[in-house]
């Protein structure tokens, strides 16, 4: 069986003019990153600002074309798909966004959002759009007499509800989720978490989940990929990344991620991110990573398969004796 | 002698349901050189709290307390301008938002300059060697070249630093962070903590951050106080309240965190935050609490001294006694998580 | 499976906060000015409603018997005439209370117009960024370059004086505000991610631009067009004083103006008159306008 989502070396850049006369310059937002995610799994994509996880949401999500690549959707081409396949392709693959305030048209009730798709795509009736509605309401903890009311008459956490129900109304396959209980307090976290868990159980959901919280895709997650500068710098399961990261950044992250239990034997890398614009030769992290060396700085390494996962790092078999806290 | 000492604080804003409280009888004693966390959701009051003692509480909200006191010289009787320079120099504030808490006019060279012109009355060239050195001092690397920056072209945990540079200028006794690091990735937030807690240790500097975030809390802070709809609820060391904590609401939060999880379903918070208007006339958690009876309902407990620290709890949780005073006044205990695991 | 879903518990809100009408109507009845601006505007639509019923007279007859009678407090005035006559002998007051109706007429036919195309003029440029909104925009930036009334001028020039034709030059000079401030509303409301969700579902460029992104915009261009209201009356007033707007003997307040321009010295009351009705007009929807903005833009709330 073939995976429901099969990316293949996305890369997606854009042109950043440079004022008048100078040409413009390339922005590497996405430079090559490839997975597979099957139906019914959790696909965390990590890392912090600027690395890419969100234009790869975007990408995943048909908002954007890739510059160069191929993209399958339940065994569909994404990105040239074949005549009258574009609407079905739209109807696979759904979003839900950081942000719940900005998410849900303010001057919209919920069933108009929640219909609105159903409208686009299907020749429903009015009580029948209204009927499937207050169904997907009832999945995801609303309560029907709320059917009526306006965004702004609900709190954060049920604002990300409404967003999750209007991405389920036409059932997609894939749900993209970026940065989804980032803006939520912590209490209603877990209740957003929780539901995310139910539905994916109850409706054979993929998620795409985009997140820079380690906390929350450890709890979440099947299979990791830490992204850094717009590549993929590990990708596996869950269990084996974060019992024993073999890559540098990756160590990074668990060790700065407060309250995750690595602490205080930490390495924090040192300097920030480097200017998209102009990525350094060799590895991308290699302005950062304590263990840099000259080969480091010259050539970038490969993802390549080691103890069970992917790791772009060229001396990542040293770190595979060590053992994570 | 305590370096700051807060009784009974409140915070109160005029609003159509007429006057809320966004703080509410808070206490806080704090010690030189001690790190204190105050940890709550959004609109617990735990940056407005702060913003009262650094007299800085927008108009038209009014601020009450028993006792406010920084080493001793009460803060409510001091002039409007004895008060700024106590807190310019001796107390000082960085927030959440570093590139807005810049001036964007003005390069951060002669910003901090300007600080140091002001409160220590430094001539400029004086001035010029010391925000190289404060610079230096907050991990900016080639300070020299960064004087004639603007905020807008250093990134946002450069500007933080250049925050705390300008926070650290005046060697404040005591800094107030109001969540720091919130804006910042994960490992700009793990340089920005640790480099916090080296000038709170090189400088004996008293510490108090505000965070949403238990993790930063776990592992940055001596003691914490947690709040709930602008009360404290629990305020205790940091150790023993992550180990073993007393207050309901302590111990939901620190279970519903997904570093808790064992890969099952999260514990969860029944409802949401009580807004400043609806507030419940006993126990401000009671109507998310699995433990409240019908006397938690109507009787709001005071914050009393509990174990190692304070509690504002009728119940606490490791109280002997707890099941059958809950049930003798009436309440259903001990009901296991009203949210089982399936 | 609902069921095991619907464990997740709900707490209702009873403080929710109240509907954005109420919170508006709460701000707005505190500016005092906008309410004075409010209650003046209704009773000027009611004046022109009940025009027929309410004026003593008729506007455009003459009589020959009473030209140039002052109002009825001064010496020689008469209740018959509450504020006299003018030249050539039709009585103020009727005058005034139909010009009201051709005023407002005028205000709010020229608004409508401009707001309309200007609306959708700046919904295009906003969503098809490139080429076709740096002519847009380009052409509108011309617009404002000449001073209003100047191009007002030359455009009755061309079409040839008349109510009609001065309404459409007003329009015109007024249709850049609202080019402008439906694409700055549209280009902040495009980035917001409920506009990528809808897209997302699959909404048409139509769709996204009329039911999603429009209603969102409404509040600016609520405000502009109250304001605009009072330029547009006060430029159709300065076109028919010119004698390029509306023709006598039409009531026109301008119009009246113009006529009334020999008499300064001799008779006050035919000049200060329908001054004065310009003036209140203007001042009220101006007052309106602030108040509206001051409601209805959270930036500038306390």
């Amino acid at each position: 069986m073939t995976a429901l989502v099969t990316a293949t070396d996305l890369k997606r850049s854009y042109e950043v003019k440079q004022g008048w006369l100078r040409p413009p310059a390339h922005l590497q937002a996405v430079g090559g990153v490839s997975f597979a995610l099957d139906a019914g799994k959790t696909l965390a994509v990590v890392g912090e600002s600027g690395c890419g996880k969100s234009t790869l949401a975007r990408l995943v999500t048909l908002i954007e074309k890739p510059s160069t690549g191929t993209l399958m959707l339940d065994g569909v081409d994404a990105v040239d798909p074949p005549a009258g396949a574009a609407k079905t392709l739209r109807r696979t693959v759904q979003i839900v966004f950081q942000n719940p305030y900005g998410s849900l048209n303010p001057r919209k009730r919920v069933g108009a959002i929640l219909e609105e798709p159903l409208i686009i795509n299907t020749t429903l009736s009015k009580q029948e759009r209204r009927a499937q509605a207050l169904d997907m309401m009832a999945k995801v903890g609303l309560r029907p007499e709320q059917y009526g009311r306006y965004p702004h008459m609900f709190s954060g956490g049920q604002r990300q509800r409404i967003a999750i129900a209007r991405a389920l109304m036409l059932r997609p396959k894939l749900l993209v989720a970026d940065e989804p209980v980032s803006a939520l307090d912590m209490s209603v976290q877990a209740q957003v978490l929780n539901l995310l868990a139910d539905l994916q159980r109850d409706l054979g959901l993929a998620y795409l989940f985009i997140s820079h919280d380690l906390g929350v895709v450890r709890h979440i997650a099947d299979d990791v990929m830490i992204m850094y500068l717009g590549i993929a710098v590990e990708h596996g399961p869950k269990e084996r990344i974060f019992a024993r990261p073999l890559h540098p950044y990756t160590q990074a992250l668990l060790d700065a991620t407060p309250g995750l239990g690595r602490k205080r034997q930490r390495i924090v890398p040192k300097g920030e991110l480097p200017s998209p614009l102009d990525p350094p030769k060799g590895c991308v992290f290699s302005t950062r990573c304590p263990y840099v060396t000259d080969l480091c700085r010259t050539q970038r390494p490969l993802l390549r398969p080691l103890d069970g996962r992917l790791v772009a790092c060229h001396y990542a078999e040293r770190f595979l004796d060590t053992q994570a806290a | 002698m305590p370096l700051l000492e807060i009784k009974n604080l409140s915070v109160e804003f005029p609003s159509q349901h007429g006057m809320v409280r966004a703080v509410d009888g808070v206490d806080i004693m704090l010690e030189r050189g001690e790190v204190l966390g105050i940890v709550g959701e959004s609109g617990s009051g735990k940056s407005v709290g702060m913003l009262a003692l650094m007299g800085l509480v927008p108009y038209p909200g009014r601020v009450r307390a028993d006792k406010l006191q920084f080493e001793g010289r009460d803060l409510q009787t001091l002039s409007e301008r004895e008060r700024r320079a106590l807190t310019g120099k001796d107390v000082a504030m960085i927030f959440q938002e570093p590139t807005t808490s810049l001036n964007p006019s003005f390069t951060i060279g002669y910003q901090l300059a300007e600080t140091l012109h002001v409160h220590e009355g430094m001539d400029r060239k004086a001035a010029r060697r010391r925000v190289i050195e404060l610079l230096e001092q907050v991990g900016i690397p080639a300070p020299e070249s960064r004087l004639s920056a603007y905020p807008h072209q250093l990134s946002g945990g450069m500007n933080q630093r250049v925050m705390i540079a300008m926070a650290i200028a005046c060697n404040p006794k005591l800094l107030i962070a109001d969540e720091p690091t919130t804006a910042l990735d994960v490992t700009i937030q793990a340089q920005i903590l640790d480099l916090l807690l080296s000038l709170q240790r090189d400088r004996g500097m008293a510490l108090i951050l505000i965070t949403h975030n238990m993790g930063v809390v776990s592992d940055t802070t001596e003691r914490v106080a947690v709040m709930y709809a602008g009360q404290i609820m629990e305020q205790r060391p940091t150790q023993s309240l992550f180990a073993s904590p007393q207050h309901p609401y302590t111990a939901a939060l620190l279970a519903a965190r997904p570093e808790a999880s064992d890969g099952g379903r999260l514990a969860t918070i029944p409802g949401v935050v009580p807004g400043l208007s609806d507030r419940p006339p006993g126990c401000l958690f009671g109507p998310r609490c699995i433990y409240a009876t019908p006397l938690a309902d109507k009787v709001r407990p005071d914050l009393r001294p509990w174990m190692d620290g304070l509690i504002r709890c009728h119940y606490p949780l490791g109280d002997p006694t707890r099941d059958e005073r809950i049930a003798a006044d009436g309440g259903s205990a001990p009901i296991p998580e009203r949210e089982t695991t399936s | 499976m609902s069921a095991e879903v619907l464990k997740t518990p709900i707490v209702s809100q009873p403080g929710a906060p109240p509907h954005p009408l109420s919170q508006f109507w709460s701000d707005f009845k505190a500016n005092f000015g906008a309410v004075a601006g409010l209650v003046v505007i209704v009773v000027l639509i009611l004046l022109a409603l009940f025009a027929d019923v309410v004026a003593p007279h008729s506007p455009i007859v003459t009589n020959n018997a009473v030209f140039l009678k002052p109002p009825f407090w001064q010496q020689g005035g008469s209740t018959a005439y509450p504020l006299g006559t003018d030249a050539i002998g039709r009585d103020i007051l009727s005058r005034l209370i139909y010009g009201a109706r051709l005023s407002l007429l005028i205000g709010i036919a020229v608004v409508t117009l401009s707001v309309v195309t200007g609306t959708v003029l700046g919904l295009i440029a906003g969503f098809f960024r490139g080429v076709i909104e740096i002519v847009i925009m380009r052409l509108m930036d011309i617009t404002l370059t000449l001073p209003s009334l100047l191009l007002a001028i030359v455009i009755v020039a061309i079409l040839g004086p008349g109510l009609m034709n001065a309404m459409l030059a007003v329009a015109i000079v007024l249709l850049p505000h609202y080019v402008r401030i439906a694409r700055a509303a549209v280009i902040s409301e495009v980035s917001k991610d409920y506009v990528v969700a809808a897209k997302v579902a699959g909404a048409g460029r139509l769709r996204l631009m009329f039911k999603e992104v429009l209603p969102n915009c409404t509040a600016p261009l609520i405000v502009q067009a109250t304001l605009g209201i009072s330029t547009a009356i006060l430029d159709a007033a300065a076109l028919g004083f010119l004698g390029l707007g509306a023709q006598p003997p039409l009531p026109e307040w301008g119009t009246m103006l113009a006529d009334a321009r020999e008499f300064v010295l001799r008779a006050w009351w035919v000049v200060t008159l329908p001054g004065l009705a310009i003036l209140v007009t203007v001042l009220a929807f101006n007052l309106l306008g602030d108040g509206l903005r001051d409601a209805l833009d959270p930036k500038l709330k306390r």
